[in-house]
């Protein structure tokens, strides 16, 4: 496991809530004609989940399934399961159009924990933080790059960006994060 | 010291909190929640800057926003800023405050000679004085008018403080928290709606709680504070003081800013927050501003508004004076002369300018044995301060007058409502002829994203000054009956010239009754115009108070009505933010994204020489210790040439495009055939866009039968894959392709030099032998353990092999590379030398040889357009007659005779010059180095016949006056049979 | 600050998660058009004070073209529709001809009202 090395190395800032580098997860990418029966029989084999509504996050025993554009789903796996998984799902689809890859190290997972989540997210991203439930999936914009953000509960955000600025979305979640910018809007 | 801090209570201070803080060095003291100005009036001092063009000694002529004079510096050093209203700054311990534009200080300064020759500054003097010569606007004129006019120094260094923004979203904004505002507010809080109420101040009720009149039978405090209490039990509703509403654009966005931690500097927060805030609706309770009155010396510190002078008195218990004279057109301003009574101060006359004082509240002054001069008018006397006023006719010249002795003067000329936010998104304005002003027009409201009006104005902004409309405004006995304003514009009316080069309409500019008459005259009859020539509303307060009773004036001049001369526009922000603000957490490391490629740290601990490329940061060189970045890239070339070179490629974007359709896809994307692209095999291409300007290039790999991987340029992968997903979305929706941009997936890592193989041999795993991996193929296996997928290509005409492997495994790979590369002197190489290297062999470069004017076929690239194609992205416009021009510049070697650097960028000059006097030209250079292979300079570039040209030499011209001659040749300079690539 | 909502995703997607492209319904003129054709295509516009037909991507969102029918002054937005389509849905030409009669673009426009 040496060889590996992650975006943030798993930095971590505390300020009025806490940002960290999530765990590593195994990601493949999956664009399909998300309607059909094989596209959701792959998905579920591969991670228990069903097809998310659009926005919408489903979670199985093995994984969860992230609703991106209407053909397209981010799977959400264990890293080690992934060669397995991916080449079960490129089998199971090998009669449909699809495209299935591995992009497990292209993306950073950032989270942001403790009470104040939605308001440090509503420093960044155009997103009404204020309403949005928790397993709803909003890409979107976050100071100036791409993001996915999702809230787990009321307390836990998820942050998913590209691996090159991963660096620059954590510090940016860490200075909206500093003590003494609490807004209390919310 | 005098002190002019009265007995009576204060609503903002607390008076056994005091403060020490400094004004231009000197000590002072005031109390917890007052202002500079309150702090520096109580200490007897009105006199707090000078005005912008003659240096007059000028006091506060208001106590909030809309203060045009009192302008000062605070704090010091990093976080210093100028201009901050001393109206509204809080003061804090400590606080150090410095007035402007006066030299050698405040009470004796030299610019004021400008006062005296004010009769030869008119308006427009600038232009009309300083035409010629024009070289002496640089070295003469300029530098004596920024010296001798202008307000504050721009502060000096980085500043201190942090900033944010923040994103809110709400049906309803509310701005202001007046009684109209949180009326407003309760309404639509109880109907369900998300509401966000936003004030200004540092507290809620806005006017009323001063002017004291009734709401609802209930005293305005009590009503106030019981609304603010019901609406904070409200779970949908935000309610938040200090934040001003400050623009208002499109589809109800309104961007509001907050005085975070403004007085308290040095503390861990940010000093402002921006508010970008999106609301379904926008209610505009901001209320009304009153007017000056133009009477002659209106600008001596001293003269207030009247509604300011109450608000001293009430909120800081602070008077300006000790005998204030009240000079009126309406009925309000008896409402300063019973705060004044009530608080002890003398108030020897109010002089009105109608024909009676018949209303309830002059009785009620004039029971108190106060004088009231009616269909009078006044002109001040005094110099740094107020002495007295003398009382003239009101329809008179101004001359004669009997001569009043006073320390302060409180004016109103009426009120006008704040419009605004209601104007900064188009909403329309109604002139209101009885009152003097202009009101929103609720039937020309901004409109939304639904077509509906997006703005309502209410209150006093709507012009609803009484807020009898509203309903709000009622005692037990009813509404207090108020005789009606009388416009005045110029006071008295018939005042001569000498009176009015004295009338200030913009106290901030300058500006007085005269200029805006000689203005007009000299046919600058638009107000947008009149504005520009006079510099009416041009400063930082924007015209707050001046702006009305300058459009009077002009109207009066052209002969036309107030609302046919028209406002000039109201732009964002209401009032002056901060740059920090603007910014917000945009600074210092995060100030735009920076890309990282997974070496990013490796690089950066080996003292990379770093070259921007989009937002990438790509190692520019490795400069050793010692070594200049010439020498490191010398050093680089040499080393990949001879043995081994590697290169972080990381950036190169990748995008895999899949589908039963694809190769008929790539077919139009790219100008080559790349459906006939065997799997295992790679071949370079080129994309043009539909204008038929080459726009990318790079090597596309067949990864499966209906899958292909394309490599585009570093900062290119986003751009073309929007162009991929553009092109299958919009146009070709019938195509099944689905493209993936997986550039951060991969690290990739090219291999360079002749022991190239050598060292992926030894790490071990695939077969990169010449038999199983030849040029221009790829394969799928194992190097040194990790999952690879190696490619034969070469940008550098090297032996080469490009190495993808995961992203996380990247920093692995690089390390064990350098570790077995080491018995080959493996050394990194940057962009530079890879620019060396590729222009060695004349391989163009998109963004040097291209330029987006450029066709393949201006590149010698006709081998990649493929003929057999019926159609690409691009082919139609490259039919077209500019485009198949003989006449186009084309692509050449350069070689300078002295074997010297062509300058970059220089033109080839041919004989003869065209219609401006320049020499014609007939080439330019594109790309030009040193190569250390070669030994001398070579270089690139388009000319005119170039190719057909061999062996001419052309003349450069450097920017030095020097003529760099060099010889038309090949473009590729270095091993032209392509024989070490393929080993 | 335009928010335009996405018919792909559903958002009501603020302009700064969005990236302009231009007038929609162009036809595409390839090899083989006349030079007035192809310049049509290329570079002539309507550019009208009024209805406009354009094109967005809701680029740091679902990544969907879509397009956009709005008011280039008023800013009034008459609806967003999927980018795969020649012609404006009837339910979007209808609500502009109820706010703006005797509106035309290109061969679309107001019948109704034209003299």
């Amino acid at each position: 496991m040496s060889d590996l090395q992650s975006a943030l190395q798993g930095a971590r800032f505390d300020g009025y809530v806490s940002v960290f580098e999530a765990q590593p997860a195994g990601m493949i990418q999956l664009r399909a004609d998300l309607a059909e029966d094989a596209v959701a029989h792959a998905v579920h084999r591969a991670t228990g989940a069903t097809i998310p509504q659009p926005l919408g996050l489903s979670t199985g025993d093995r994984g969860e399934a992230l609703w991106m554009a209407p053909d397209e789903l981010l799977l959400r796996v264990l890293t080690d399961a992934i060669p397995e998984l991916l080449a079960d799902v490129q089998d199971d689809l090998r009669d449909h159009h699809h495209l299935a890859l591995d992009v497990s190290a292209m993306r950073t997972e950032i989270r942001v924990e403790g009470a104040a989540v939605r308001e440090v997210l509503a420093k960044v991203t155009p997103v009404d933080m204020e309403t949005l439930k928790p397993g709803t999936v909003r890409r979107t914009r976050l100071a100036q790059v791409a993001a996915a953000i999702w809230l787990s509960n009321d307390e836990t955000a998820h942050v998913l960006c590209f691996r090159s600025v991963a660096t620059y979305v954590f510090d940016v979640l860490s200075v909206s994060a500093r003590k003494g910018g609490e807004v209390g809007a919310f | 010291m005098t002190s002019y801090r009265l007995t009576t209570p204060g609503r903002r201070i607390v008076r056994g909190r005091r403060l020490n803080f400094t004004f231009d060095g000197k000590p002072h003291e005031g109390l917890h929640g007052d202002t500079i100005a309150s702090a520096l009036m109580a200490g007897g001092r009105t006199l707090m800057g000078r005005s912008f063009k003659y240096h007059r000694p000028r006091g506060p002529v208001t106590a909030g926003h809309e203060e045009p004079n009192a302008l000062v510096g605070t704090g010091t050093g990093s976080r210093f800023e100028p201009n901050q209203r001393a109206t509204t700054t809080r003061l804090h311990e400590g606080l150090r405050a410095t007035s402007q534009n006066r030299w050698p200080t405040l009470d004796h300064d030299i610019g004021a000679i400008n006062s005296r020759l004010s009769r030869f500054l008119p308006a427009g003097f600038y232009y009309k004085t300083f035409t010629w010569p024009a070289a002496f606007w640089e070295k003469v004129y300029e530098p004596i008018i920024r010296r001798s006019a202008g307000l504050g120094r721009p502060p000096e260094g980085p500043d201190a403080d942090r900033y944010e923004h923040f994103y809110a979203h709400c049906d309803l904004a509310v701005v202001g928290g007046g009684v109209a505002g949180i009326a407003a507010a309760l309404k639509a809080a109880r109907e369900g709606k998300r509401v966000l109420l936003l004030e200004q101040d540092t507290l809620w009720g806005g006017r009323s709680i001063t002017d004291g009149t009734m709401m609802e039978g209930e005293a305005p405090a009590d009503w106030t504070a019981a609304r603010i209490a019901e609406l904070e039990g409200m779970e949908n509703v935000t309610l938040r003081l200090n934040l001003q509403g400050s623009g208002v654009y499109d589809h109800g966005y309104l961007t509001a800013y907050e005085w975070v931690a403004e007085d308290r500097p040095g503390a861990d927060a940010p000093r402002h927050r921006l508010w970008r805030i999106r609301a379904g609706h926008i209610i505009t309770a901001t209320g009304a501003i009153e007017r000056p009155l133009p009477f002659a010396g209106n600008d001596i510190p001293g003269v207030m508004l009247a509604s300011a002078v109450r608000d001293y008195v009430s909120d800081y218990a602070v008077t300006p004076g000790r005998r204030v004279i009240i000079v009126t057109n309406n009925d309000d301003a008896y409402r300063t002369a019973l705060a004044l009574l009530d608080a002890g101060v003398t108030v020897p006359l109010v002089v009105d300018a109608r024909h009676e004082a018949a209303g309830e509240l002059a009785r009620q002054v004039r029971d108190r044995g106060v004088e009231i001069a009616t269909a009078s008018g006044i002109t001040a006397e005094g110099g740094k301060e107020v002495t007295g006023v003398r009382v003239v006719d009101i329809a008179g010249n101004g001359s004669g007058g009997r001569l009043v002795r006073c320390d302060a003067i409180a004016m109103s000329g009426g009120w006008s409502p704040v419009p605004h936010l209601w104007s900064h998104c188009g909403g329309k304005l109604l002139w209101d002829d009885a009152q003097g002003f202009f009101y929103p027009d609720p039937d020309r409201p901004p409109l939304g994203a639904d077509g509906m009006g997006m703005v309502s104005a209410v209150g006093a902004a709507a012009g609803d000054l009484t807020l009898s409309r509203a309903g709000l405004r009622q005692d037990s006995k009813g509404s207090l009956t108020e005789q009606p304003t009388r416009p005045v514009w110029v006071m008295p009316e018939g005042a001569g010239p000498d009176l009015r080069a004295k009338m200030f309409l913009d106290y901030q500019n300058d500006v007085k009754v005269t200029d805006v008459q000689l203005a007009a005259r000299e046919g600058f009859v638009s107000v947008e115009h009149a504005k520009r020539y006079t510099t009416l509303g041009m400063a930082t307060d924007q015209g707050k108070l001046s702006n009305i009773n300058g459009l009077a004036v002009l109207s009066a001049q052209v002969g036309n009505s107030i609302p046919q001369v028209g406002t000039t526009t109201f732009r964002p922000p209401y009032v002056p933010i901060s740059m920090g603000s603007i910014a917000g957490a945009a600074r210092g490391d995060i100030f735009q994204p920076l890309r990282r490629t997974p070496l990013h740290d490796w690089h950066e601990a080996r003292g990379t020489r770093w070259e921007p490329v989009g937002h990438w940061r790509r190692p520019f060189c490795y400069p050793r210790a010692g070594e200049d970045p010439h020498a490191a890239v010398m050093r680089e070339v040499k080393n990949a040439r001879q043995t081994l070179g590697l290169l972080d490629a990381s950036t190169l974007g990748k995008i895999v495009v899949k589908g039963p359709d694809a190769g008929r896809f790539l077919d139009l994307l790219y100008t080559n055939m790349m459906s006939t692209l065997k799997v295992g095999r790679c071949r370079y291409g080129l994309m043009c866009s539909e204008n038929g300007f080459l726009m990318d290039d790079g090597v596309v790999a067949r990864l499966t039968e209906d899958t292909f991987l394309c490599h585009t340029t570093s900062g290119g992968a986003d751009r073309i894959h929007a162009h991929m997903e553009e092109w299958l979305q919009t146009e070709w929706w019938d195509m099944q392709v689905y493209v993936a941009n997986i550039t951060e997936q991969w690290a990739q890592i090219a291999v360079v030099g002749p022991n190239a193989r050598k060292v992926l041999e030894k790490l071990g795993g695939m077969d990169l032998s010449r038999d199983a991996l030849p040029f221009m193929a790829w394969a799928e296996g194992e190097i040194a353990g990790l999952p690879a997928r190696v490619f034969r290509i070469s940008f550098s005409g090297e032996l080469s092999y490009e190495i993808a492997v995961s992203a996380n495994h990247g920093k692995a790979l690089w390390d064990k590379l350098l570790s077995a590369g080491e018995e080959f002197g493996v050394m990194p190489y940057g962009t530079e030398a890879l620019h060396v290297l590729r222009a060695e062999k004349g391989f163009i470069m998109i963004g040097d040889e291209s330029d987006g004017t450029v066709i393949p076929q201006d590149l010698g690239l006709g081998w990649a357009i493929s003929k057999r194609k019926d159609d690409y992205i691009g082919k139609r416009a490259q039919e077209r007659v500019h485009m198949t021009d003989p006449k186009r510049w084309k692509l050449v070697g350069l070689q300078t005779l002295d074997g010297s650097v062509l300058p970059d960028g220089a033109y080839a000059v041919a004989e003869g010059t065209n219609e401006n006097g320049q020499r014609n030209t007939q080439g330019r250079v594109t790309s030009t180095y040193h190569s250390p292979t070669l030994g001398h300079g070579i270089a690139m570039g388009l000319v005119l016949n170039g190719p057909d040209r061999m062996g001419e030499v052309l003349d450069f011209p450097g920017t030095d006056s020097t003529v760099h001659k060099a010889r038309i040749c090949d473009p590729v300079f270095y091993d032209k049979e392509g024989a070490k690539q393929d080993v | 600050m335009l928010i335009l909502h996405c018919p792909y995703c559903g958002v009501d997607a603020d302009e700064t998660e969005l990236s302009p492209g231009g007038e929609a319904h162009l036809t595409r003129h390839g090899p083989g058009s006349d030079d007035t054709d192809f310049e049509s295509y290329l570079f002539m516009r309507e550019n009208p004070k009024g209805p406009q037909f354009e094109r967005w991507r809701h680029a740091m969102g679902c990544g969907k073209w879509f397009h956009a029918a709005r008011h280039t002054v008023t800013m009034q937005v008459f609806g967003t529709y999927p980018a795969q389509t020649q012609r404006p849905p009837q339910e979007i030409l209808d609500r502009i001809s109820a706010a703006q009669p005797g509106w035309r673009w290109r061969d679309l426009g107001d019948e109704g009202q034209r003299a």
